[in-house]
């Protein structure tokens, strides 16, 4: 983890209210797909997690949903303006648990960090397949990407109004080996009772700190009490207690 | 050159900046940031005679200047605390740290200091009698000055170190419940600890966090951290930590001149993790700002005249 300033390139909404935020800045600290960053927001106390969507040697994108007084401060902040991040915190993917085939499950907003995960899985010579599951066609995003990655991507909406009608876990495909999820909470449990494989699941909790010193985010799983900040976000399927 | 040494209880401190419990885990998130060396010292994570996982999740929130936590005491009891989180800790502090307690019954209170007593690594014992989060303890002992003085007696009588008794902000006269831990042979006090507090989700309609209630920390509180320390400060002659909001070095020196002779930095460090260090780091153009040269000897200078 590092604290640093990163200059903000842009900051463009990819829907209503779901914002892509290019930053400038010391990616050193990254060293997982899945790990996020600490935002401060001048007016607020706490820092706000998010989830590193991409990064590459000049800097990193950040995708995140309006939902509060945070997210939609954020949205307000203009290209050339600086933010304060911690970054690099938490564990990630561990790209080497996962098989050649290996689903990437992405929910709603859970979906940024997933992009990030597919493309680490390719330069790792592996061939990840991509499911995305939205409420409906106005909330999709990033579906061009996925695709112009050259993987399989298959796309869902509850209400049918783009792709595949229904959840994530009606289009699961036959033939994989493991999968790597990141969404709500009841789409995770869905994924974990659906899945057939072994996987990696990325949970959200709000939190103080984000490094690990606050105890604010802990949970309980069967390798004893983690913090999803530090020990977190990503667990294995196998240590989750439903 | 400035002096920024104090003394807490025959213990001299490079400096007053001690992490507050809570805020700082038992080193090592920080560790990894910065030699914690530097610090005056430290109050690890409140500890219990057994283990605990703490309250369920949402535990935090958000307020105005501040922050809202109810954790409630997660920890993994105190034998685990010596057996393992000690030996860690060696590795990366090199001075005496401070052990904070927390219990649930007056003989749990004991049970535990007495264990902590036999550590070396340990300067001085922080008695939690007020932490507002959990049921049945912490707190119910710091509301009521004979219930304080009896946990300072019990601990007092299996230790050999310094007890300092971390005292609630929750109460009427805080200046009642110190002088009753000082007249049980408290050898110092700590205060305040967080303010109950509560947040409503708009859209649930319901308490933001698990527990419904929390305590309150963050600059929010400084102004009641700065009287209360100044009320106790006329209240007792044993020395006071003072805590509650502490972000920079002017409010250290704030917190002092109340008649704090060291201060704990809480919430700060969460924020910020290069908080206490930076605290630190600029004490002295502080100090020589406002033309002090040895800063133990402002401590209660609020009070003179």
């Amino acid at each position: 983890m590092k604290q640093g300033l990163y200059r903000i390139e842009s900051n463009r909404p990819l829907t209503a209210d779901v914002w892509e935020l290019r930053l400038a800045g010391d990616t050193s600290p990254i060293t997982a797909p899945g790990q996020f960053v600490n935002v401060r927001i001048d007016g607020l106390y706490l820092r706000r997690p998010i989830s590193v969507c991409d990064w590459d040697g000049d800097g990193l994108t950040l995708i995140y949903k309006v939902v509060g007084r945070g997210t939609a401060a954020l949205a307000r902040m203009a290209p050339g303006g600086e933010l304060d991040l911690l970054c690099g915190l938490g564990n990630g993917f561990d790209v080497s648990k996962c098989t050649q085939r290996t689903l990437v499950i992405g929910g709603g907003v859970g979906t940024p960090p997933m992009y990030g995960l597919a493309k680490a899985l390719l330069r790792a010579g592996k061939t990840p397949a991509a499911v995305l599951g939205f409420n409906t066609r106005d909330e999709i995003f990033y579906e061009t990407e996925f695709r112009a990655l050259g993987i399989e991507t298959t796309v869902t909406t509850v209400d049918g109004s783009a792709g595949i009608k229904g959840f994530v876990t009606g289009a699961l495909p036959e033939d994989y080996g493991y999968y790597c999820a990141c969404g709500p909470e009841p789409m995770l449990k869905a994924v974990y009772r659906a899945a057939r494989t072994s996987g990696l699941l990325s949970f959200e909790e709000r939190m103080g700190c984000g490094f690990g010193a606050c105890m604010g985010c802990s949970c309980e799983t069967r390798y004893g009490n983690k913090r999803i900040c530090r020990d977190g976000p990503v667990l294995e399927k196998e240590e989750i207690i439903w | 050159m400035v002096d920024t040494r104090v003394t807490l209880s025959g213990i001299t401190l490079d400096n007053p900046v001690i992490p507050a419990s809570g805020t700082f885990g038992y080193g090592h998130e920080f560790a990894e940031l910065y030699d914690i060396n530097c610090l005056g010292a430290f109050s690890f994570k409140g500890t219990t005679r057994a283990p605990r996982f703490g309250n369920p999740t949402p535990r935090i929130a958000e307020a105005p200047a501040g922050m809202l936590n109810a954790v409630g005491l997660q920890n993994p009891g105190v034998e685990k605390v010596i057996s393992e989180e000690l030996p860690k800790l060696r590795e990366v502090f090199r001075k005496p740290v401070m052990a904070n307690v927390s219990g649930f019954s007056v003989e749990e209170y004991a049970e535990t200091c007495a264990l902590l007593d036999k550590e070396e690594q340990v300067g001085w014992l922080e008695v939690n009698i007020s932490c507002p989060n959990v049921h049945g303890g912490g707190m119910s002992f710091g509301a009521d000055p004979s219930a304080a003085a009896e946990v300072t007696k019990a601990v007092k009588a299996v230790t050999r170190k310094p007890v300092f008794m971390k005292l609630s902000p929750n109460v009427t006269d805080i200046a009642a419940i110190a002088k009753a831990c000082e007249d049980a042979g408290a050898d110092g006090v700590s205060l305040i600890n967080t303010l109950l507090a509560m947040r409503i989700d708009l859209k649930r309609r319901k308490p933001l966090l698990a527990n419904r209630t929390g305590g309150l920390s963050g600059p929010a509180v400084f102004p009641v951290a700065v009287r209360m320390v100044y009320q106790v400060y006329e209240a007792v002659s044993i020395p006071i930590i003072g805590m509650g909001g502490v972000s920079s070095a002017e409010d250290v020196i704030e917190l002092m001149l109340a008649g704090a002779s060291a201060v704990e930095v809480g919430a700060a460090n969460l924020t910020d993790p290069f908080a206490a260090r930076d605290i630190i780091k600029d004490l002295p153009r502080v100090m020589e700002q406002y033309g002090i040269d040895t800063l133990s000897e402002i401590i209660g200078g609020a009070h003179n005249g």
